[in-house]
C-alpha cells in the first residue's frame, strides 16, 4: 500500500510559522541575563599587532568583559579551528586561530570580542578598543601571489603555495598530437559570497551548576559545530548541545564553522552570562567565507568531427587567507571540466594560492559552476571555429544515455570512484533545445537584427555530484501517544528539510503528515549527523528516513497482529490507526501498539517483541548519484548601453524521483537566480591592498525580482539504482549551467562585433568595451 | 543607558506607551522591546528589505526608522496579517500554496511590502509585481513562487471583495 504523499506537492510543514512571523531564527532568540556582543575585526588586509589596549573600550558604558587571543589562550585546548578535509596535496598548514594571535591576514579577521549588556554598548565600546597595527605587504591576486618574491599572505609562510596536485587520465600527449584542431582559453570566474538573507550568529548558555554548554548557531553543520566545541574547548559531548533553530538561508558559508562560535560559547562561559551575538550585513562581507575566483589556462583536443579527443591546461585557485575546509572546492572544479561528456584524455595542474583575503569555502555550487564554465567555453570555441551549431557540438560529445552506468575515470575527495549512474543527457538535451525553439532561432535572430536588435541563445550542460555520504542518521519513533516523531542529523536552512522527512516517513506510517513532527539541527535529538550541504539531504537522510520508517511499519504491523490476532499480511497503516485491509471496524491505533510494546513492569512484552517502537538508521551510501541538466537561455542586449535582458530561461533537470515537484522547482528556480548574479551582477571587489570595496547591497548586487525571467523548468526522471528512493540531489543544479548559457546567449547576441567572452561575471561597461573593440577593428 | 523618550504607538492595532532610547531603529523596538521578532533585519542598511513594515498603512524600512519617529503613528508587522491563530490572511495562504517562501526570512518584509501593494492595485500584471517587489531581496526563490502567489492572492482577493456577503 502506498499512502501517496511522495510525489505529491503538499503543503509545507515549515510555512505556517514562518508566514506568521512565528519563525525561531538565531536573532530571536532571548535567554535571561543575555548579554550581546561585537567583534573588533581588522581593518587591514595584512598587519601585525603590537599592542592591544582595551583600557578605554573598558570604560565604555555597559560593558561586562573584552576578550583577546591572550585572554582566550589559557581555556583553549586547541588554538586553531583544525577543519581542513584531508589532502595529502597540502604545502602548508594555515587553519585559523580563535582570534587573530600576532598577525591579522584579512580585513575583517576577529581580534577581539566586546561583550556589553546590548549591541548598542558592544559597538560603542568595540570602536574604542586601541590595536596597534604594523601594516604588512598584501597578497592580493592570487596569480601574482604565488610568483616568487612575491608578498606573503602570513610572515612566516615559506610562500604562497598551499597546495598543488595533478588530476587527469589517459594519453593526453598523444590526444594533443594527433588531434585535427587545438584551441586554447583563458577563463576567469570571480570571487561572491552566499548572501543568505539572514546573516550568520551565535548564542551561547553556559549552565554552571551541570556545566552543560548550549550553542545555538545559524550553521549547516550542528553535529560538526559540536565537534569542534569538544575538540577546542576539552569538554565532552555530553556537557556540550548544538542547536541550529531556524536558519535564514545557508548556500554554503553557513557550513563552516566559524571562530565567532566558538569564542561566543567561550565568552558565556567566562562571563557567567548568556552572550549573543549576531552578524550584520558589513560583517558578512568581510569574515563570512566566500568562492569562485579561479584562473584557467585550458585547451581543448578535437578531431575533424569536432568529438573531443583530450582537455588540458592549469588551474589557480584562489584559497583565501587560511583553510577553513579545504581543497574540495578546486577538486570539485578540475573535476566538473570533464563529466557530462566524453572526454577520451584529460590532464590539470591545480595550485591552491593564499591571498590576503577571506577564506574560501564552497558557496552553492562548490566549485562546479567553474568547470562547467570552462567546459562550456571551451565547446562554444569549438563550435565557433568549426562552424557547427553549438549544440550539435555538444550532442556528438554528451554521454549518452544507452552507455549508463558510465565510470569516468576520476576519484571523488574521499577515493570513491565516479560514476554517472542514470540519466539520459542527450535526450535531456533534446528536450531543453525543444522547449526554447533552438532551430528556429537562427531566424528570430535575423529578423531582431533587421530591427537593429540583438539577440543571441546559449546553451550549458551539468552533471552534478549530490547526495555526498557516507551517511545521515534518522530515527523515526511512534509515541504512545500515536504521534511518530523523526529527528535527523540532517539540517535545515530552507530546503524545506522537515516536509521532505514527514513526506518519506508518513508513506510507510499511515500517510497522515499532520501526524508526524519532525526534529532537525539538534544534537540533543540524535547522536550523530553530518549536515546540510552538497545537495545531500534527500539522498542521505531522506533513505535513512525511508529504511527507517519500513522498519517501524513493519513493527508496528507485527505487533498490531499480534494483538488482533490476525496476519501482519492483511493489515494496514491508514492515519493514526491499523487495520484489516477491507475491514475498517476492526482496527487499533498506533498509540495503543506502541503503548504494547513500551513494557509493563513484571509482564512479558507482547509476543516476545523487542521493547519500543522505534529504528534509527545511518544508510552508508558512498557512491555519489550524479543529476543532470541542461540550461538554454535567451537575451537581448542593448550595443548602446550593454544592459542584458534575460528573455527566457529554459532548465530540462534529471533529478530521479521528484519527492515533492514544487519544491524542487523551487530549488531550481533559486539556484538559476544565483547564477544570474554571478552571471551579470555579484561582484566582490577589493582594491591592490586587499580592502574589500563592495561591503554593502548597494555596491554589491544580488538579483531581484526584475532581473529574473521566469523559469521554464522540464523534469526528466531517471531514477537511480543508488538509493531506495530512486533520487538525485537538486540544490545547488540551478547554479552549474546558468552563467555558462548566458555568457554563450550575450556572446551570440553580439557576433556582429565579433565579441568574445571569458569570465564572470560581465557588466554592461565590460560589454560596450567588447562591442567598441568590435567595432574598431 | 542613553536619553530615553516616551512614545505613543499602535502595533497591530494594539496600543503601547513605552520609554525608548532615542537611538533605538524601530526594528529593534519591535524586536527587542515588543518581542514582535517576525520583523527581521539582513542587512540594516535599507536595501534588502527584510525589515517591510507599515507604518499607517505604507511600507517602511524598520531598520532605518529611529522608534521615536513612529511616535503617534499605526505600524503593522507580519504578526498583525493572520485574521486568527488557526486562519491565514488569503496573501499568507497564497505563499504557502505557491511555495513563495523557502526559508522564510525575507517573507514577512516582501508580505508587508505586498500588502501595500495589493490595496493600491488589486489587478495587478505579473511585471507590476516584480516592479513592487524590487525592494525585497530573497536568495532562496528566484521570485518566481512569489510572484505566482502575489498573482493567485490578488485574485483571491479580488473575489472576496466582490462576492456578496
Amino acid at each position: 500500500m502506498t499512502a501517496g504523499v511522495v510525489g505529491r506537492s503538499v503543503e509545507r510543514l515549515e510555512d505556517p510559522d514562518l508566514l506568521r512571523g512565528k519563525g525561531r531564527f538565531i536573532d530571536d532568540i532571548r535567554l535571561p541575563g543575555m548579554l550581546e556582543a561585537a567583534f573588533v575585526r581588522s581593518p587591514h588586509a595584512h598587519a601585525a599587532i603590537r599592542a592591544i589596549d582595551k583600557a578605554a573600550a573598558l570604560e565604555s558604558p555597559g560593558v561586562r568583559a573584552i576578550y583577546t587571543f591572550a585572554d582566550l589562550r589559557p581555556h583553549l585546548r586547541s588554538e586553531r579551528l583544525a577543519v581542513a578535509m584531508p589532502s595529502p596535496d597540502y604545502l602548508q598548514s594555515v587553519d585559523r586561530p580563535a582570534l587573530a594571535i600576532d598577525e591579522v591576514v584579512h580585513v575583517g579577521e576577529p581580534v577581539a570580542i566586546v561583550i556589553a549588556a546590548n549591541r548598542y554598548l558592544a559597538e560603542d565600546a568595540a570602536a574604542l578598543l586601541e590595536v596597534d597595527y604594523e601594516p604588512l605587504p598584501a597578497a592580493v591576486d592570487c596569480r601574482t601571489a604565488l610568483a616568487a618574491g612575491a608578498a606573503r599572505a602570513h610572515r612566516n609562510a615559506p610562500h604562497n603555495l598551499v597546495a598543488e596536485f595533478d588530476m587527469g587520465y589517459g594519453d593526453v600527449e598523444s590526444a594533443f598530437a594527433r588531434a585535427a584542431h587545438v584551441y586554447r582559453e583563458s577563463l576567469w570566474q570571480h570571487r561572491g559570497g552566499g548572501h543568505s538573507i539572514e546573516c550568520r550568529g551565535a548564542v551561547a548558555l553556559h549552565q554552571r551548576q551541570d556545566d552543560r554548554l548550549t550553542l545555538w548557531s545559524s550553521t549547516q553543520t550542528p553535529h560538526a559545530a559540536l565537534r569542534m566545541l569538544v575538540q577546542m574547548l576539552g569538554r565532552d559531548e555530553s556537557r556540550v548541545r548544538v542547536i541550529a533553530p531556524d536558519v535564514g538561508g545557508g548556500f554554503g558559508p553557513k557550513l563552516v564553522f566559524y571562530p565567532e562560535d566558538v569564542v561566543t560559547a567561550l565568552a558565556a562561559m567566562l562571563t557567567g552570562s548568556p552572550v549573543k551575538w549576531i552578524e550584520d550585513r558589513r560583517e558578512h562581507f568581510v569574515a563570512t567565507t566566500q568562492e569562485r575566483d579561479e584562473y584557467w589556462e585550458m585547451e581543448i583536443a578535437v578531431d575533424a568531427g569536432a568529438r573531443i579527443l583530450g582537455v588540458r591546461g592549469a588551474m589557480i585557485h584562489e584559497h583565501g587567507a587560511y583553510t577553513a575546509r579545504g581543497l574540495n572546492i578546486p577538486q570539485a572544479s578540475a573535476t566538473a571540466v570533464v563529466l557530462p561528456y566524453r572526454v577520451p584524455a584529460y590532464g590539470i595542474n591545480v595550485k591552491a594560492a593564499l591571498t590576503n583575503k577571506v577564506p574560501v569555502t564552497p558557496v552553492r555550487g562548490a566549485g562546479q559552476p567553474q568547470g562547467a564554465f570552462v567546459i562550456e567555453r571551451l565547446l562554444d570555441r569549438v563550435a565557433r571555429e568549426l562552424r557547427l551549431d553549438r549544440a550539435e557540438v555538444r550532442r556528438r560529445n554528451l554521454v549518452p544515455g544507452d552507455q549508463m552506468p558510465h565510470t569516468v575515470p576520476l576519484k571523488t575527495r574521499g577515493g570513491i570512484a565516479i560514476v554517472l549512474d542514470s540519466g539520459d543527457y542527450p535526450r535531456c538535451q533534446q528536450a531543453a533545445l525543444e522547449r526554447a525553439g533552438w532551430d528556429e532561432f537562427p531566424a528570430r535572430q535575423e529578423a531582431a537584427r533587421a530591427e537593429g536588435r540583438h539577440i543571441g541563445i546559449g546553451v550549458a550542460n551539468y552533471v552534478e555530484g549530490t547526495g555526498r555520504g557516507p551517511f545521515e542518521t534518522v530515527s523515526v519513533r511512534i509515541g504512545t501517544s500515536g504521534k511518530i516523531h523523526v529527528a535527523s542529523g540532517a539540517a535545515a536552512m530552507g530546503q524545506s528539510t522537515r516536509t521532505m522527512l514527514a513526506q518519506i516517513v508518513a508513506e510507510q506510517l499511515g500517510g497522515n503528515m499532520d501526524n508526524v513532527t519532525v526534529t532537525t539541527g539538534d544534537t540533543a535529538a540524535i547522536s550523530m549527523g553530518i549536515g546540510g550541504f552538497n545537495s545531500r539531504q534527500a539522498v542521505m537522510a531522506g533513505s535513512s528516513a525511508h529504511v527507517a520508517a519500513v522498519k517501524v511499519r513493519d513493527k508496528a504491523l507485527a505487533i498490531a497482529a499480534h494483538l488482533l490476532e490476525v496476519s501482519a499480511r492483511d493489515l494496514e497503516i491508514d492515519g493514526e490507526r491499523i487495520h484489516i485491509t477491507g475491514v475498517r471496524e476492526k482496527s487499533i491505533g498506533l498509540g495503543e501498539v506502541a503503548r504494547a510494546v513500551a513494557g509493563t513492569a513484571g509482564f512479558r512484552l507482547p509476543g516476545n517483541m523487542a521493547p519500543g517502537l522505534e529504528a534509527t538508521e545511518h544508510v552508508v551510501i558512498d557512491q555519489m548519484t550524479y543529476a543532470n541538466g541542461t540550461a538554454v537561455a535567451e537575451v537581448e542586449v542593448d550595443a548602446e548601453t550593454g544592459a542584458v535582458r534575460i528573455c527566457r530561461f529554459v532548465l530540462a533537470h534529471d533529478c530521479g524521483k521528484l519527492i515533492h515537484p514544487l519544491i524542487v522547482a523551487g530549488q531550481l528556480a533559486g539556484g538559476v537566480a544565483h547564477g544570474i548574479g554571478n552571471a551579470l551582477f555579484e561582484w566582490m571587489g577589493f582594491d591592490d591592498h586587499g580592502q574589500p570595496v563592495t561591503t554593502n547591497l548597494g555596491e554589491y548586487l544580488l538579483v531581484t525580482a526584475t532581473e529574473m525571467p521566469r523559469i521554464e523548468i522540464i523534469h526528466q526522471v531517471s531514477p537511480t539504482q543508488l538509493n531506495p528512493l530512486g533520487i538525485k540531489g537538486v540544490g545547488e543544479a540551478g547554479v552549474i549551467p546558468t552563467a555558462p548559457a548566458l555568457i554563450s546567449a550575450i556572446e551570440d547576441a553580439l557576433q556582429p562585433f565579433g565579441v568574445h567572452l571569458a569570465r564572470t561575471p560581465v557588466f554592461p561597461a565590460d560589454i560596450m568595451a567588447l562591442i567598441e573593440a568590435g567595432r574598431g577593428k | 543607558m542613553g536619553e530615553t523618550r516616551k512614545i505613543a504607538l499602535s502595533v497591530n492595532r494594539v496600543r503601547y506607551e513605552e520609554e525608548v532610547e532615542v537611538r533605538l531603529t524601530l526594528a529593534d523596538f519591535l524586536r527587542r522591546q515588543l518581542g514582535l521578532t517576525g520583523t527581521h533585519l539582513g542587512c540594516e542598511h535599507g536595501v534588502c528589505g527584510a525589515c517591510t513594515i507599515l507604518l499607517d498603512g505604507q511600507s517602511a524600512r524598520a531598520c532605518l526608522m529611529l522608534a521615536v519617529q513612529a511616535n503617534q503613528r499605526e505600524v503593522t508587522t507580519v504578526e498583525g496579517l493572520a485574521p486568527g491563530p488557526d486562519r491565514l490572511h488569503p496573501l499568507q495562504q497564497a505563499f504557502r500554496d505557491h511555495h513563495g517562501l523557502q526559508c522564510g526570512f525575507c517573507t514577512p518584509g516582501i508580505l508587508m511590502t505586498l500588502m501595500e501593494f495589493l490595496e493600491r492595485n488589486p489587478d495587478p500584471t505579473e511585471q507590476e509585481v516584480r516592479i513592487a517587489i524590487s525592494g525585497n531581496l530573497c536568495r532562496c526563490t528566484g521570485y518566481q513562487g512569489i510572484v505566482d502567489a502575489a498573482l493567485a492572492a490578488a485574485g483571491r482577493l479580488r473575489a472576496a471583495r466582490e462576492s456578496p456577503r
